[in-house]
Order: C-alpha cells, then structure tokens, then sequence
C-alpha cells in the first residue's frame, strides 16, 4: 500500500493492525447496556433484566402521567431599567486582564449574567480582528469557578476561617501593617493602580513594590536595557516583516501578546491572485512549537545552543563576533539560509527569542540592528507593558523574607510558592513574614500559607485600566455585581493607608480629572479603549556597549551529549493560573493533541534509544510508557508522548500543571508541576534545563488524547497543501482537479452539483449558509474550540471520557503531519491544521440513515439537528464521513431527570471536573439560546443557527437584507487571523460569495469532494513558502477522484 | 413598476385619503377622544381630581383655553408656551414645576376629541349580571348519540330478524336447528365488543398522553386580581403599552410595577367599570386589588410617595412553553403583524386570563402552514424565485411553510 503522505498518528502511517480496526468501528465499544459486554442475549439474566427494563419504563410513564404541572412563576422587576429587555443580549466593552496580559474586549450580557467574551474590534491590541486566545475566550468561565472564595478568611492553623466584616479584617490588619512592607503583584500596568501604589508607598516609606511574572521575561528586559537604555519591551510587528526568524519564541501561541502577533503574522501570509507574495518564516527550535509548526522551514537545535544559533547569524550577517562552530549540518544550512534571506530584506526582517537569557538577547538586538528591524519592524514609540517583572527583584526578595527583614508581605495575582523555581525558599522566607495577606481569588499554593485572603473582584466584576502598551489605555467596566464578598485589592492599599476612598470612586476621579469630564469618561468607558489613531513605527538609539560581553557569555557551549530539557507552557493553559478551568484542561493540545495531563514529549529516536515499541498499544489503546528522568538531581516519572519534530537530544514537558486543591477540583493534581525544573542561572530564570539520566519503568500511564479519533475511514487527505513556487507555476491546480472530477462524474453536462447524483437537486429559494475556512490563516490556536465550547454549552466530559473516545467538541481542529517518504521526522516535517466541522452537506448521508428523521436539511441548507427527536441509534456518527458527530453518552450536563444518567459503565461515575461544570454557580455561564442536550442524543455544529435567526430577526425588523451579512459565528469571530469566513452564498455582495468564486476561486476546495456530499464548508489549500517538495510529489493529485473510488470499495 | 401594481398603489393611497377625511368628520367623537385621553394624558390627568396635574373638567373655563389654537400649541410644545403665558407659569408653581410632557405628534383633530371627550365623559353603566348574556351555541354531540344509538339498535333488530328468518328457512327446509346462542355468549358479539373497547381505550390512552403537559384553559388564581377586560378591553389600553417587549424581543414581558403605577398613582379606586368576579364566582373588591398593588410598589397613598419597601409580584406563570423551544414575539408581533389574539384569544373579555390555545407544536405547525408571510418586507427581497412567481402569477402569496417555517431548527437549537 502506498504510503500517506498526510497523517494523523503512527498507526496510520504504519497502517496496523490496531488502526484498521479503529477505522472499522466508529465507536470503541459496545452499547453500555450491561456490564460483562457479552451482549444482551449472552448475558446472565437478559430475561429478568428485560423485566427490570419494562417494569421501570411503565413505573416512570405512570409517575409522569400522575404528576401535575408545576405551578411557575413569572416575576417581573419591581422597576424595570429603561435600557433593558429581558431576554435580550447587552454588550458592554471591557478589558480581559491576567498576570499583565490585556486584551480589550466586548463582553456579550444576558440577563445580568456575562456569557461570552470577544476581542474589541476596535482595538488595535486586537488587531482590529476582534479575535481572541482560547484563554481570553475560556476566561468568562473563570468568574463562575467554584473554588474561587467567597469571604475574606483568616488562616488559622491552616484552616481558612471566615472573617465576616471588612472592618474587622481591616481593623486586625492596621494593628499588624508595618516595617518593612511589600507588595509582591504580577505586572501592574494600570495606572491608576499605579498611583494608588505609589500613594500607599508614600504612607510606608520603608517599603516596596516587586512585580513578579510566573513566566519571566526578565532577559529580554535586561538586553534591551543593555542595548537601548530602556527596561522594556518593544511592539512588534509581524505584518511589516518579509522575513520572520523565529529563535526558540512561540510566539503565534504564547510569547508576549501571541493573538496580536497571530494577526499581524496572518496578514503577512494571506495570499490571493492580485498578489501572489507572502513573508518567510524559519524557525529554529528544539521542540515543536505552535509557532515552527506553522514555519516555512524548520531547523533543530538543543536549547543549549540557542546562544551559538544567534551568534552565527550574527557574525554571517556581518557583526563583529566570533561564533562558535556547530556541528549539525542541517542546522548551519538553516543559518544560511535565514542570513540570506534577511540579507535581500534589509528593513523588513524580523527576529524575535523566546530565550530568557540576557546574553542571547543582546545578540538578538545586534542581528535586528544589523537587520534593518530597528524603527521598520520593531518600534519603540509605543513599547509593550504587559511583562515588566525582573528576576533579580524577586531573587532580592526571597532573600530578604529569609533573613528576616521582611515584616509585612502583601500578594496580588502572584503564586510563587507555585511557579516559583525556588519555591521552597519562597515558603521558607514566607513563614518568617509576619504579617502576609495575599489578594489572590482563592485559596491556591501561596494564599493558603498567609494570614489573610481578601479575595480581589475578578476582572468582569470590575471597574479598572491597563495600558497594555504605552498610550494604549483599555478600560474596565462591570459586567455583573460582584457575586461574592469580595473587594478591590486596591480598596484595601488605600484603606490600609488612611484613604477610605473605594477605588471605583478612586478610579472614576483619576479618569475624570485625566479626560475633563464624566462625560469623556463615559464616552471612554463605552469604547473600552483609548488608543492612538494608527501606529507609529519608531527606532530607538541603538549601543553595542554590551555585546562583546554579551556574545562571549551566550557563544560558551553548555552540555555534551546530554539530554536536555525545555520546560514550555500550553496554549490551552499558559502559566497554569487558569488551570482550574474544565474548558481549557479538555481543549486538545495543538500539537500533542491531548488533554488533561502534562507529559514528556520527546523524539521517535530518543524513543527507539528506550525501547519503547510505538505499536498499538502505544498509539491505538493510549497506554504510554512512564519514564523516570533525574533532572537537576530532582527524579522525576513522567508519561512520554513521541512527537516528530522533536529534537532527538530534547525533551519538552510544559508547566502550568499539578495545582494544589485548593486552585480547584478541575485543576486539582491534574499532571505534574514542572517549574521546580526551571533553572535560576545568574539570576535569570531559564525555562531549560539537563536531564542526567532517565530510564523506561515498566508501567504505563493513560493519556487521553484525541489523535486517533475520529478518522476519515482511511479516505485520501482531506488537506491540500502547495510550496509558493509550485502553486505560482501551477495556480490552475485544483481548478482542474475540479474540472476532471466533474467531467468524471457528470460525463455530458460536467455539472457535478447537479448532474453527479442519484439523488433529487434541493433549491435554496432565501439564504444559503456558507463557510470559508483558509488553511494558511489557521494557526491551530484553539481559540475558535473554546469559543464554541462556549456559545454552545459544549459540554466537558472528564478525562476518563475523553480516554474513551466521548469528547464533545463540536470543532475539532485536526493536526496532520506532512513528511516525505522515508523521513518522518526532525526538521523534514510539514505540521498542517485543518478545523474540522459539521460540513452541512447539501447532501448528506446522516440525513439519509436516521430512522426518526431527527437529522434533517434546511432550506437554508443547514444540516439540522433536532434533539428531542433523537433516539440515539447512532447511525448518522457512522454514516458521516467527517466524523463530526457527537453523541451523549452519559448526562454530562445534568439536564436529564434522572439523576442515575450520570452514572456510565465502565468508569462508574464521571470525573469531578464534570459535576464542577455542572454546580448551579457554574451553570451561569450557559448560553439561554442553546439548548443543553441531555443523554442519549446525538449533537454537532449547527453553524451558530441561533446568532443567524437573530441576525434574519434583525434584518426583518429593519427591512433591510444586506444585515444578514454581518452574522459571524462564534469561531469566525474568535479568529484573530481571520481564517473563517462565513456568510449567505446566495447573496453576490458577500465576503463568502467573493472568496469562493473570486478572490480565492483557485484556492478553495471541499473535503472529500468526490464523495458528493455536497459540503457547506470549504477549504483554501495551505502555501507554504519553502523549496522543499511540499504535497503530493509524484503528481498524483489528478487521480483523486479513482483513489477515492479504490479507498471505498 | 407594473400597470397591476400602481394601480393597486393609486387605489391605496386613495382609500387613505379617503379613510383619512372620514376620521375627521366622524371620528372626532368623545369614544374616539377617549382612547387618546387614555394613552396620552391619563397617566397625569383624571378629569375631577387632582394627580400628577390639574383635573381637567370644565377646563376651557380657565386660563387662555377657551382659545383653541393656544390650547394645541400648548399641548404640542410646553416648555415654549410656559414662556409667554402668565397663567400657566402660575400652574407650573403650583405643581412643583413639573411641566407637562409634550405632545407633538397629536393633530389637531386629536385634540378636538380629547376636550370633546374631557367635556362629555360617557356615563359608566353598571351592567346587571356578573357575565354575559351568552348566546347557547349549537352543540350537535346529543343529536348525533341519539342517532347513532338508533341505528345501533335498529342494526341490532335486524341481525335478530335475519337469524329468526335463517332459522324459519332452515327449519323449513328441515335442517336441525342449533341450540340457540344467547348474545351475550355469542362470540361475535363479545369479539365485536372487545374490539370496540380497544380502540376507545387506545384513542383516550393517546388523546391522553398526547394531553401530557398542555394546559389549555389554564387559569390559575394570580396574587391580584387583575381583569383584562377592564384594562384592555372597557379602557381600551393598548397591549403594547404594558406588553414593551412583544416588539422588541423573545418575551412580550409581563409589565414591571412602576409601569403599573403610572396610571394607578391616579387611579386609586375602582367604582365605575362593572362587577368583578373570580372564576369561582365569588365578587372581587376592584379597589381593594388595588391596595394590593400599593403595597406591592411600596406607594404611600397618604403621603403621595414611595416608601422604598416594595417588593415584585410573584404572577402565576400562565403560557409555558418547554425549554427546547425558541420562540419569539416580536418575530410575529412585528414582522408578522399578527394580532395579539391570535394566539391569546379574546383577552379584552377575559377578567382573569387563562390559556386560550394549546401551545402545541401541532397548532404551531398549522398555523405556519396557513399564515402567509409579509412579503413587502424588504428582507424578503432575497427570496428573488418568489417574487418571480408572483410576477408570473404561478404563485400569489408566500405561506411561512414555503420559507422553511416547518423547518426543526426555526424553533429549537
């Protein structure tokens, strides 16, 4: 059998045995019906079973028939405000904000309850994309955590103690403040917070303020002070770039402020017939990021030569260093290849380090000074503002509350007893403070060791700034009354120094006296933002002072032969301060593609050198082996999950994970908790580390991960994907492919739509619902997952579901693996994303099989779903050739009236994560127009068909149909790179219409076209920019049509 | 624009003019001036008392208003009268210088009415009988039993004549006659009747199943008594007044308190409108229910203020639908046009509203298979085959069935 190009996992690449049965059944198991899985007729008792069954379906019809209606009641307000209608949506602008991250938002209300959060289009921050991250889109789940506090407590003996007064806890507190007192927060950058610290300090002048980020960009900082006098971070910008070295940053995914870097990065590789151009990426790197799997060319390095890779750069581009010699070399094709290319784009290349290494740094500026970056692609007029904290500060800090000097210690937002490398040390010093209050919004690692917890207002319940980027102001308005006992940390700072302003008065006259009115103020509330009106691009003086220094400390070469470590962060999770939430711990990896754990990912060879057989057992049954690492003396049993594109010497394990119980059920003992492993060097926290041995132990460990469900039935890839130069030489390519398929199945009209079917034609007299999806925008971030989750009561099922193949995601986004015959791995390795959905076949086969007609077609050609007609046979899943349908089988969200639904067999009772997700308080996040399915059914994408028949109600109203070209559905809108577009076909004036049939006619295709189901949706073949073969090589692609026949029969 | 349509425009704006001038000579009457009375002025005005403003009977006697031309620019821009008229500035002192609420979309034919209205209330009469007389309507069930029984006899009586007959035949041709079978263990018979049992058991098991769940005729006894009829019907006020969200999104809204106490902070007694009584028909104190509600909206009678202590009134919920069903009132409110009661039945001769369909999804679909859509609405311009069939007269109007209102996900996603 030939071999894939495109795969999803090893078994198909390999083709076992395991995968062949995997395609066979779409469900892995049996009707949960009894326990021994013999099937009903060999079971011990079917008989008297069958009674049981008969007995209690009559018992349960009777109890219904003899039950009256329940009396409702229906209360309207006492006094109605004017500007409300219950039961309409209200949308208030407001600013995401998390450990210095600020994202300016438009949070959706709906009877006073916040459901769903989007970037502000207006935003510059946002790109005016209005997109957003999987954790922004995530953060609105945040406010109704169950393990958030709901009182200010005092720790008494370990126990959290109600304190039912401020006062009170105000009046213990002036008794103990004093001496030396700091203030230990994450990035502050809102200013009024800043002047309410500065008046605080002015009470306590003996006192501090350190900012500490659980992810340090301490380095970065440091260069930059180094080369350009300045303690800061410059904004990029992506989009200006023709030529994008990536160096260890990941930064369409996590580095710095990734969803703005995501849309400049897209709009520097959108591609279309007027202009045929997009920018260069290479990335060099030691593991596979989100960001190299997005790369044109990728090269491999180990973490320990990042210094080295820099240099070489540096010193071929020109600069007056030595560069050590490398020796791989695939690795210095690479540097010439990337020096080359920023050679012929002087002024518009951009290289960016995710090193936290001052030295690699300095060389970085060096190589964009050499570059041309400076003033063109990287700006000093508005510099970044979200990372601010200095590793030395915190070190100082840990120092001084050891020896004792310091007395009082105040934290907001920090948790370094958890993501503090020396985390120890930190508690060690912490027990000699006398006085520690923390603000944090739980009980978590460090709150739980001070005295006080005064919980702050999450951020939807607050009235606040942040000045994500110099001059650019984001505004914080409330979305909901405070739903605990909670109050502004900053209340508290004034309180505590003899102001009893409230902050929200204390905010609202900062503003008024800045703006010169409540009403500009008001008027900046409503925007949400005050920014400049276009960016300014400007360098700033550049001094080679430090690189001498510089380049000697980052050109040694650290470790042999030794496995080295790199400690990452998930996009789904970042730091781990968001852990407690279910949305985010299920949302598969982008690149792992698994969910609720952290594991070791390490290469194909380094899994050979184990012994570790990738069979079946490995891929197909998700038993991985454990292995035992001894990192920095620390020992260390980890599952491993082999990924290609991993550096063979390297290992990748991501932090963010093993939270204490007291961050939350959800997050509680969730993986394990990496950032003990990061290493303290000079002062500097680097995110790299040596593992100086390891070993395979003999048990295995479960991961659920999603990469072997939901398979095509071993169909041909459903992506497309061409390198510029072929798709340049050969534009017309599935423009013809198309052309022979019709001619193949519809020999005299080549009408394929029509004329290639058995089946009836359907008009689609109104609108016809449509769906573009570009897979060279698709970043595979995961953002468009979430914000489905989000808008469509998408429910969480738990780990032990999740290994069973019971995930509910209504959009997955699928991770294909390009590679090249014998070489499946290292740097020949293609990483594409497809976001896979409900396709809404104009004809499709699930409609075709159900026997109760609950799966039917629209005339607006929506697949729909009915749920109260479904009887769940399960036939559509099957028949479905995207394998984009879901199936309830347990009461994941507690709908049903049956309280045993919630049992499954086989793991007994659902994980915890789901009854959090299920608790009255969490269920306020629910979206009132989307029915919450029960067990039984079956489910999928709907195309948001609630925000269209709003959209239609509207242009109805208004007598207006071009309204309806406003609708988006909720992944288009999360999407920062613009990759989705959706609209009404019918309609000429249309975005979809235009990509389709102008635009990007050569572009689009559909999956699986030749299987003429019809699909709604379509794709836009990937470019990528490389001279390697990329696609189908051997020109095969004509025969699509046959091989699809072959692959069927 | 084809010959048919401007002809059908011609004659429409034709009928408006027309209609237009007859509202002006006739219409202008005291009933009509009362309808405006109500939605305009009452909230501040009675005609003998004093409320928000001055009471307004005999009200031509005093200050400029026996000169109608000040009067409408009065009612139609107040603040810019105040200005030059000594009388009213001397008002405005008195009432706390609240100034009226302009009114400047009334015409001056409006305004006629309302002072023909103001100076010759119609007199309240108090009907004698608590309901209606009704008119017995035709019920054929009686006549159609009575018939059916008949026949079942007289069928009866002829399958008895027939065996008899059989019986003389055969003993004439000497055949030895059966024992006879009484009836009742004629196995026909009891087949017949077990038979007959079946289905009318199995027709009320699944008219009864069917049943589960739908309330038509609900009515339950709400926390005040509040008649329909009297507000809606006898006072003409409009649905929409209480009613805001039916044009503006899924709930019509059952009205907030204070929008009660817009009117009822004048209107603090019931004495002219008929009696009242519950479905148990036992009498009902109007004015008492309306104590009720002050002490729901905290409203202090004596003091004229509120005291800040009220509470929501927890109305018994009347139309349910399930939580799988989207619906929306302003999709037909506004973009149907349909009539309030349509679905709610004659609510301006309901005094306590009970539930007048069934809310099924059989009486949905029906309904949709019927109505027909309004077609002039712009939005609808995307149907462009439609249209095309009307202008080919293949079609001549557009049902919601044929724009996809059977469809599963119009109501439930």
């Amino acid at each position: 059998m030939e071999q894939k190009k495109y795969w999803q996992n090893l078994g198909e690449l390999n083709n076992t045995e395991g995968y062949q049965k995997l395609l066979n059944d779409e469900f892995q198991e049996d009707l949960p019906l009894v326990e021994d899985r013999k099937g009903l007729l060999d079971a011990k008792a079917p008989r008297r079973d069958f009674l049981k069954y008969v007995g209690f379906s009559t018992a349960a019809a009777a109890i219904a028939a003899g039950c009256e209606m329940p009396v409702r009641k229906s209360i309207p307000y006492l006094n109605k405000p004017e500007s409300l209608t219950p039961g309409e949506a209200q949308y208030y602008a407001t600013t995401y904000t998390a450990e210095g991250e600020v994202v300016p938002l438009v949070a959706k209300v709906r009877d006073g309850r916040p459901i769903k959060v989007d970037g502000n289009p207006d935003s510059l921050l946002t790109g005016n994309s209005g997109g957003s991250s999987a954790r922004v889109q995530a953060s609105v789940l945040d406010l109704y955590d169950t393990a958030r506090l709901r009182y200010p407590v005092e720790m008494v003996n370990g126990e959290p103690k109600e304190v039912p007064l401020f006062d009170a806890i105000d009046k213990k507190i002036a008794g103990e403040i004093g001496g030396n007192v700091v203030l230990l927060t994450s990035t502050v950058n809102s200013p009024s917070t800043k002047q309410v610290i500065s008046e605080f300090f002015a009470k306590f002048p003996a006192g501090r303020h350190v900012q500490y980020d659980a992810i340090s960009y301490s380095g970065i900082l440091e260069a930059n002070q180094a080369s350009y006098g300045k303690r800061a971070i410059p904004s990029y910008h992506f989009d200006k770039a023709k030529v994008i070295i990536g160096l260890d940053a990941d930064f369409l995914g996590t580095w710095l402020s990734s969803e703005e870097f995501a849309t400049q990065y897209a709009a520097g590789r959108k591609i279309d017939d007027a202009n045929l151009q997009m920018s260069k990426h290479i990335q060099f790197e030691g593991i596979l990021s989100l960001t190299g799997a997005n790369a044109d060319d990728r090269f491999l390095h180990k973490p320990s030569e990042s210094g080295a890779v820099a240099l070489n750069i540096l010193a071929k581009l020109g600069g007056n260093v030595s560069a050590p010699a490398l020796q791989d070399e695939k690795l210095k094709k690479g540097i010439d290849m990337a020096v080359s290319f920023i050679n012929s784009n002087k002024g518009a290349s951009l290289v960016v380090s995710g090193s936290n290494d001052p030295a690699v740094q300095v060389v970085v500026n060096a190589i964009n000074e050499l570059a041309g970056s400076n003033g063109t692609t990287i700006s000093w007029s508005n510099p970044a503002q979200t990372k601010l904290g200095v590793d030395s500060e915190m070190a100082q800090l840990v120092a001084d509350m050891k020896s004792g000097s310091v007395q009082t210690l105040l934290i907001q937002e920090a948790n370094p007893a958890y993501n503090y490398p020396d985390a120890e040390g930190f508690k060690e010093g912490l027990a000699k403070v006398k006085l520690s209050v923390s603000f944090n919004d739980r009980a978590d690692e460090t709150s739980a060791l001070c005295n006080y917890i005064i919980p702050h207002h999450h951020y939807l319940e607050s009235w606040g700034d942040a000045e994500g980027r110099t001059a650019f102001i984001s505004f914080q308005q409330p979305t909901i009354s405070p739903l605990f006992k909670t109050r502004y940390f900053q209340t508290s700072l004034l309180k505590w120094s003899g102001n009893n302003t409230d902050y929200e008065d204390y905010f609202r006259n900062y503003w008024i006296t800045k703006l010169g009115s409540e009403s500009a103020l008001d008027q900046a509330l409503q925007n949400g933002i005050m920014e400049p009106a276009a960016e300014t691009i400007t360098a700033a003086p550049y001094s080679d002072a430090g690189l001498a220094e510089a380049a000697s400390k980052a050109g040694a070469l650290k470790g042999g032969e030794g496995l080295e470590v790199v400690l990452y962060q998930k996009v789904s999770l970042g730091s781990g301060a968001a852990a407690n939430n279910p949305w985010l711990q299920e949302m598969p990896d982008p690149i792992s593609r698994a969910t609720w754990d952290n594991y070791a990912m390490i290469s194909y060879d380094l899994a050979k050198e184990l012994n570790i057989k990738l069979d079946d057992h490995y891929e197909v049954e998700v038993h991985k082996p454990v292995v035992e690492f001894t990192i920095d003396g620390k020992v260390v049993e980890l599952p491993i999950l082999a990924i290609p594109g991993m550096h063979p010497r390297v290992i990748a394990i991501a932090v963010g994970y093993g939270r204490s119980e007291g961050a939350g059920i959800a997050a509680n003992a969730v993986g394990y908790n990496a950032y003990p492993l990061v290493k303290i060097e000079g002062g500097n926290r680097k995110y790299v580390n040596e593992a100086s041995a390891y070993k395979k132990l003999s048990g295995t460990y479960d991961i659920a991960y999603t990469q072997t469900h939901n398979q095509y039935e071993g169909r041909k890839e459903v992506v497309k994907e061409y390198s510029l130069a072929d798709y340049k030489k050969n534009p017309d390519h599935i423009v013809h492919e198309r052309e022979h398929l019709a001619k193949d199945f519809a020999p005299k009209t080549h009408n394929f739509r029509d004329d290639a079917t058995l089946y009836p034609v359907y008009e689609f007299p109104g609108a016809h619902w449509g769906m573009s999806i570009d897979l060279n925008a698709c970043m595979g971030c995961g953002a468009c997952t979430i914000a489905c989750t989000a808008e469509n009561n998408v429910s969480v099922v738990g780990k032990s579901e999740v290994l069973r193949a019971h995930e509910m995601h209504w959009l997955r986004i699928d991770r294909y693996y390009a590679s090249y015959r014998d070489n499946t791995e290292g740097d020949n390795l293609n990483v594409v994303f497809m976001p896979m959905l409900c396709q809404h076949c104009d004809n499709a086969p699930c409609e075709n099989v159900c026997p109760v007609s609950a799966t039917n077609h629209s005339t607006e050609g929506l697949n729909q779903m009915a749920y109260n007609r479904c009887i769940g046979t399960r036939y559509c899943a099957n028949n479905c050739p995207y394998k984009v349908r879901r199936f309830n089988w347990a009461d994941y969200t507690g709908a049903d009236s049956f309280g045993d639904n919630q049992k499954t067999t086989g793991v007994g009772k659902l994980d915890p994560a789901v009854f959090q997700m299920n608790e009255d308080l969490t269920r306020m996040v629910l979206n009132p127009d989307v029915t919450v399915r029960s067990r039984g059914v079956i489910e999928k994408c709907s195309f948001c068909v609630q925000r269209l028949q709003d959209a239609k109600l509207k242009a109805k109203k208004e007598n207006d149909p071009s309204l309806i070209r406003d609708v988006k559905t909720a992944c288009m809108q999360a999407c920062s790179t613009n990759a989705i577009v959706f609209g009404n076909v019918n309609d000429k004036e249309s975005r979809i219409y235009k990509v389709r049939n102008e635009e990007q006619k050569r572009r689009t295709y559909y999956a699986l076209e030749m299987i003429h189901v019809l699909p709604n949706v379509s794709y836009l073949a990937k470019i990528r920019n490389t001279d390697r073969p990329v696609g189908v090589v051997n020109g095969s692609h004509a025969n699509e049509a046959a091989a699809a026949e072959n692959a069927h029969g | 624009m084809s010959y048919r349509s401007t002809v059908k425009a011609i004659l429409f704006r034709l009928s408006i003019v027309v209609f237009s001038c007859f509202f002006v000579v006739a219409v202008a009457s005291a009933q009509e001036g009362r309808a405006i009375f109500n939605q305009k002025c009452a909230t501040c005005h009675a005609l003998d008392k004093k409320v928000v403003g001055p009471p307004l009977s005999g009200f031509e006697s005093k200050g400029p208003w026996s000169d109608r031309q000040k009067l409408y620019e009065w009612v139609r821009n107040p603040f810019a009268f105040r200005e030059k008229d000594a009388y009213v500035q001397n008002l405005i002192k008195e009432y706390n210088g609240v100034v009226m609420t302009g009114n400047a979309d009334l015409t001056d034919a409006q305004i006629d009415a309302i002072v023909d209205y103001i100076n010759n209330p119609p007199v309240a009469k108090k009907p004698d009988t608590p309901g209606e007389q009704k008119v017995p309507e035709s019920d054929n069930t009686l006549l159609f039993g009575l018939l059916t029984l008949i026949l079942a006899v007289i069928a009866l009586t002829l399958l008895q004549v027939n065996s008899n007959l059989r019986k003389m035949s055969d003993d004439k041709e000497g055949i030895p006659a059966q024992e006879p079978v009484p009836f009742y263990r004629n196995k026909m018979y009891i087949a017949l009747t077990i038979i007959a049992l079946f289905v009318l058991g199995g027709y009320l098991t699944i008219q009864g199943a069917v049943g589960l769940g739908r309330q038509t005729n609900y009515e339950p006894e709400q926390p005040i008594y509040y008649s329909h009829k009297v507000h809606a019907g006898i006072n003409q006020i409009s649905c929409l007044y209480c009613h805001t969200g039916a044009q503006q999104g899924k709930q019509a809204l059952i009205p907030s308190v204070n929008v009660c106490m817009n009117c009822h902070m004048a209107v603090n007694e019931y004495t002219k409108g008929p009696d009242l009584y519950k479905a148990d028909g036992s009498q009902v104190n109007g004015t008492a229910e309306i104590k009720k509600l002050y002490e729901y909206a905290g409203w202090d009678e004596a003091t004229q203020s509120y005291t800040g202590k009220g509470k929501p009134i927890e109305w018994v919920r009347i139309h349910n639908l399930p939580d799988h069903v989207y619906f929306n009132h302003s999709q037909h409110v506004v973009v149907g046009e349909q009539q309030c009661q349509t679905c709610h039945g004659n609510i301006t001769e309901m005094d306590e509203v009970k539930q007048f369909s069934d809310l099924s999804m059989g009486w949905c679909i029906n309904c949709h298979r019927t109505t027909k859509v309004q077609f002039d609405n712009k939005f609808y311009s995307i149907y462009e085959k439609f249209h095309e069939d009307i202008r080919n007269k293949k079609i001549d109007s557009v049902t919601v069935e044929m724009i996809g209102g059977l469809e599963c996900q119009k109501c439930h996603y």
